[in-house]
């Protein structure tokens, strides 16, 4: 296969926004939008007419047709570059390919980058599981009764029979993230999580219990992304695009080629390549966590651990801030956010104020190379990128 | 056994002739007439060489246990009063892999590797769905 044409260092981020986050009944999956887009804007210090592109990705609490136009419309802008992009989690890491190749092929100059939804309080409970279900097969799963904790649990559950990884480990996962969680303002979760408490959670699909899987919040994430040299003069110090890549291999979990190796190891590859590093340069990682198992096989495959030694990795305080490699600084979806594609955002808006600095206890100490792993579906999208600061 | 209370198989037109085999308690793959490889999910052409010439096979029923799960917590409220029930990956002897759910008394003590054979369970109006139940190594 043709090696993409690079993007490195072509573009940055320049601005990034949370909205509120938890529960957040008195505003709408489109309010808390534009919420984040705001506090995006205003951390760049641009202007809302500077804004020429805008890219979203899509709502199971408001379902709009062209969510893209939808989110547009509702914002007051009248882009020349827009779209909604449907890749499951995996939306908002692809979601700053596509703007960054627009940007580089002279598309558009500066692109808002907007996800999330009121998954919290907009749906019931129920119906935010039931609407869920659709990730599976109408056809030859569903009638099935799996769930996507369901799905992720056969991961895990055959990652334990080939590697021996143990139900522990997982429940580190949780841990590790909740620990960070607590250092950050804006986290869903405020309270400190046990091990045992993890594994004396309500289960739900073994192994996973309740505290294996991500939360259900009401969220909405946004970053800006602008050419390097737009990008050299604004407010905030830029998080430049070293490298990005993105591999896709299926998206129903009967249809998967391997239940062990996923596609993060091509969109890791391509993303290494572009940028002219690996693992060993990573300074943060902040890998998408929907399940505990699921940044296990990512450490393994983007090559931070021997595959089978991603459960050791967290168990062993490695992904801790202070450790060897930590991973999802803001406290991931399982402890900050998830609310749809917002889940996957907030760990780019993570990796860029990680190389900003300034965080405080949260700051890991000389952060410049960060790598951010999304990915939808049932493992079945994927995509990697690494960005860095001007001293990375 | 009967669980008509569960949802219905719904064919489409690239799973009609499966489900009205499933009905006959027949288990249907697809084999390209031109690559010879089999595969499972129902589509218009071969995944691997795109041949749109594919004819079904009765698979033999027997497989084994890729990986399982057991649920505990129901998102589909019609499986609510099953709970815990297995649903599982299936390698058929044949190659192909479906998911289904392991079945019969002994279910909840699957384990990986496990040998299962595949049966039928009755969702209502003889519509059949495969399912699979463990069977001595």
């Amino acid at each position: 296969m043709k090696t993409p044409a690079s993007l490195k260092n072509k573009v940055a981020i320049v601005g990034v926004g949370e909205s509120d986050i938890g529960k957040v009944p008195h505003m709408t999956g489109l309010g808390l939008n534009a919420q984040a887009a705001k506090r995006a804007l205003d951390d760049s210090g641009l202007k809302i007419s500077d804004i020429d592109g805008v890219l979203t990705a899509y709502s199971f609490t408001e379902p709009y047709f062209m969510l893209g136009s939808v989110l547009c419309e509702y914002l007051g802008v009248t882009p020349r570059f827009n779209a909604s992009v449907i890749c499951g989690g995996a939306s908002p890491a692809v979601m700053l390919k596509h703007a960054a190749e627009a940007i580089v092929s002279g598309q558009a100059e500066t692109i808002l980058v907007c996800a999330g939804e009121n998954r919290a309080t907009g749906l019931t409970r129920d119906a935010a599981l039931s609407a869920l279900l659709a990730v599976g097969h109408p056809y030859f799963e569903q009638p099935y009764g799996g769930s996507i904790p369901g799905y992720y649990a056969m991961i895990a559950q055959r990652h334990m029979h080939v590697y021996g990884t143990r139900r522990e480990q997982l429940a580190h996962v949780a841990v590790n993230t909740r620990a960070h969680a607590l250092l950050h303002p804006n986290a869903h979760m405020k309270k400190a999580l046990a091990l045992q408490e993890v594994l004396d959670a309500k289960p739900i699909a073994d192994p996973l219990g309740m505290l294996d899987c991500c939360l259900i919040s009401d969220a909405g994430g946004a970053f800006i992304v602008t050419s390097a040299e737009r990008a050299r003069d604004l407010k905030a110090k830029p998080a430049y695009l070293q490298g990005i890549g993105e591999y896709h291999t299926h998206e129903h979990l009967m249809c998967a080629p391997s239940l062990t190796q996923f596609g993060a190891t091509e969109s890791g590859r391509t993303a290494y390549q572009m940028a002219g590093l690996g693992p060993q340069d990573i300074d943060v990682a902040e890998l998408y966590d929907c399940f505990t198992i699921v940044p296990i096989i990512e450490l393994e495959e983007l090559g931070f651990c021997q595959p089978g030694e991603g459960g050791a990795f967290f168990a062993g305080g490695h992904a801790r801030i202070g450790g060897q490699l930590p991973v999802n600084t803001h406290g991931g979806m399982l402890s900050h956010a998830h609310a749809g594609a917002a889940g996957g955002l907030f760990g780019i808006v993570e990796a860029v104020r990680q190389l900003r600095g300034g965080l405080g206890e949260r700051q890991v100490q000389g952060a410049e190379v960060a790598l951010v792993h999304n990915e939808g579906g049932i493992l079945s999208s994927h995509c990697t990128l690494i960005l860095a600061n001007d001293k990375g | 056994m009967e669980q008509a209370s569960l949802p219905s198989p719904v064919a489409n037109a690239d799973s009609k002739t499966y489900w009205d085999a499933a009905r006959e308690r027949r288990l249907l793959i697809r084999r390209c007439n031109s690559c010879g490889q089999l595969h499972f999910m129902p589509r218009h052409l071969c995944p691997i060489c795109w041949s749109d010439q594919l004819e079904w096979v009765d698979a033999a029923g027997g497989g084994s246990v890729h990986s399982f799960t057991i649920i505990r917590r129901a998102s589909d409220q019609a499986f609510a009063p099953l709970v815990p029930y297995v649903v599982a990956l299936i390698d058929l002897d044949e190659g192909p892999r479906m998911m289904a759910n392991i079945v019969g008394s002994n279910a909840l003590a699957v384990k990986i590797g496990d040998r299962v054979q595949v049966t039928f369970e009755d969702r209502g109006d003889s519509a059949m769905v495969p399912q699979f139940k463990r069977v001595a190594a």
